[in-house]
């Protein structure tokens, strides 16, 4: 008959009204400045700089030194909304393998242009950028606030673990396998260096002796 | 002591009016009343706004407004200053004169009805012999005003909001009146105060009210489908249709313009609730004879808050109808029992008072309502759309 389904209508939002008081899993609102949920590992927000804690000769501050980016540029040349600026330095710095490589003298991201695309993350070579998961960045003026530099960029290793465990895990991993490549190809080079030079020393040796007999 | 808890309103007026010289008492008297209508209906309208949002959500399982004062019940007090606060903006090509008059006389009007609505026994601020009708002549120039808003402001969804109103409101002026006449033909008068003491009568204990009669009953559900329309409430909210019209015909208000109009929609919702509850709830009668000795406003207005949740209820349940949907249903149902329901009535007054006109009009109504209504729900067979004259 005729206003059957209104009457079926009006008991089910009956039934929410009254349920939403007994029940307090039908609430699932989160009253967000006083109740916070953990983020999901693959959360992400804006992009940020890792850099080691465990350093090498640079001087200067940790941050600095520690940067893994070596101004390549890659992730400048992707960026869809072109929300990255990079200037190269001139002189060179050792990176976690030992290498000589430039570093950025100036990274800059535009975080009212970016838009969380993820794009720099994966074509980074170097595991340099990775995307943050804070994201109370309200700032009251909206060209300066929101234009972070390198040092506002930088964030250790560390804090990559904590917010996303398993990929830097993974990263990580990776990493410590290319330094100990790296180490054990200087180190086959070293001793092949001095092996030569034990051969020279042996030669040279050998070619004297006869002059002593 | 139960009288004067009664009657402790009426007592506070003529306490007050005493101090004033007797050539200006009955001015001073009406003054008074007005004052008090104009004072606790816009109360009522400030709560009504939290309330309803916070009902709406618990119906969506969310929790509502919870951040101004304690439980969010200073939200209409925020919402105030900021509508106040606002800037009011006139569009460039509208009608100056006529943009700022429409929310005067949206809220005037609406306010005129609340004249003549008995609040409490002796509580109507004019006794009128013809007070419904005065009442319906009230109701109809709101229309008048949202055509002034949706005219003057030169906007097409304006114009269109206010289209809509306007023939959604003039159709269903039709059966609220037809199915308030109902009442009129029982009570052989047009006088509220006189309608209301009609049902303030009681056989074991239970009110002789309106709405447990057959005719009345029909009556009273025309009536709340009629006013749900005329009061352009959800499920007939088309006027301001968001998802089509950005807000209808007060899309070119701002500031204190708009809260004007939003406080002379839910105005006008108390008042044609209170109407209702006069014609066919029994006004201010209280519902059973032993519950006499609480004061005759309390159930007045515990009446229109009763219909207010309703109001709400529905609004948190139904889905905007179409517009072609709106104008069958008024004139292709509704009508047709209002006019059916006013041949019930004549039937249950010329019957008697035996048991046999409950049947026989009980039997006409019920039939009447499940047989249109089948034949209207019968699912409809479509064609491509065509166009006869367009082509």
């Amino acid at each position: 008959m005729l206003g059957e389904g209104i009457l079926k209508g009006l008991t089910e939002t009956a039934r929410n009204f009254v349920g939403s008081f007994v029940s307090a899993e039908r609430l699932i609102t989160v009253e967000y400045p006083e109740q916070r949920i953990a983020s999901f590992e693959a959360t992400r927000v804006f992009p940020f700089l890792v850099y080691d804690q465990e350093n090498r000769d640079g001087g200067g501050p940790e941050w600095e030194a520690g940067l893994r980016c070596v101004a390549c540029q890659i992730c400048e040349k992707e960026c869809p909304p072109k929300c990255i600026y990079i200037e190269k330095s001139k002189d060179k710095k050792l990176d976690y393998l030992g290498k000589a490589q430039y570093y950025p003298a100036r990274f800059d991201i535009d975080i009212s242009v970016c838009m969380s695309c993820q794009i720099c993350v994966e074509v980074c070579p170097f595991e340099a950028i990775k995307m943050d998961t804070e994201f109370e960045l309200s700032a009251t003026d909206r060209f300066g606030e929101l234009l972070l530099d390198r040092e506002q960029l930088a964030k250790p290793n560390e804090y990559y673990r904590q917010i996303h465990p398993s990929e830097a895990t993974e990263v990580d991993a990776r990493l410590a396998e290319e330094k100990a490549k790296a180490d054990a190809k200087t180190k086959a080079a070293a001793d092949a260096a001095a092996a030569k030079d034990a051969a020279v020393t042996k030669r040279a040796v050998r070619s004297e002796e006869p002059s002593n007999r | 002591m139960t009288e004067t808890l009664d009657q402790i309103f009426v007592i506070l007026q003529h306490w007050l009016v005493g101090f004033l010289p007797a050539g200006v008492r009955s001015t001073a008297g009406a003054a008074i009343g007005v004052a008090a209508i104009v004072s606790v209906f816009p109360a009522l309208f400030a709560l009504t706004t939290v309330l309803e949002r916070k009902g709406l959500a618990r119906i969506q399982n969310r929790i509502g407004p919870n951040r101004v004062g304690p439980l969010g019940i200073l939200q209409p007090v925020a919402d105030g200053i900021k509508s106040l606060t606002k800037e009011d903006i006139v569009p460039l090509s509208a009608d100056s004169a006529v943009h700022f008059l429409a929310p005067l006389v949206l809220v005037v009007s609406v306010f005129m009805g609340f004249a003549v609505l008995p609040m409490g026994r002796n509580m109507a601020l004019v006794d009128m012999d013809a007070g419904l009708l005065f009442y319906f002549a009230m109701g109809a120039s709101t229309e008048l005003s949202v055509f002034m808003a949706g005219w003057s402001s030169r906007n097409k969804y304006s114009l269109l909001g206010a289209m809509r109103a306007v023939a959604q409101m003039i159709s269903y002026e039709v059966p609220l009146l037809m199915s308030s006449v109902t009442v009129v033909m029982m009570t052989g008068s047009l006088s509220l105060t006189k309608i209301v003491e009609a049902q303030n009568r009681y056989t074991w204990g239970l009110p002789h009210w309106y709405i447990f009669t057959p005719w009345g009953f029909a009556g009273f559900v025309m009536y709340a489908i009629a006013t749900t329309a005329e009061t352009n409430r959800s499920p007939f909210d088309l006027p301001e249709g968001e998802s089509e019209l950005v807000a209808g015909y007060h899309t070119e208000y701002s500031g204190f313009k708009f809260a004007l109009f939003f406080l002379g929609e839910y105005l006008a919702m108390f008042s044609i609730s209170g109407l209702g509850a006069t014609l066919f709830l029994g006004g201010w009668s209280a519902p059973f004879s032993f519950l006499r000795w609480v004061p005759s406003w309390f159930w007045f207005f515990s009446k229109l808050t009763l219909s207010i949740f309703v109001f709400i209820w529905l609004r948190g349940t139904l889905p905007r109808l179409r517009q072609d949907q709106l104008m069958n249903f008024a004139w292709k149902f509704v009508l047709p029992l209002t006019l059916l329901n006013l041949f019930v009535a004549g039937l249950w007054r010329l019957m008697g008072n035996g048991w046999e006109r409950w049947a026989v009009c009980s039997a006409i109504l019920i039939g009447a309502y499940a047989a249109m209504g089948r034949v209207q729900m019968r699912s409809g067979h479509f064609d491509p759309r065509s166009y006869r004259y367009a082509e």
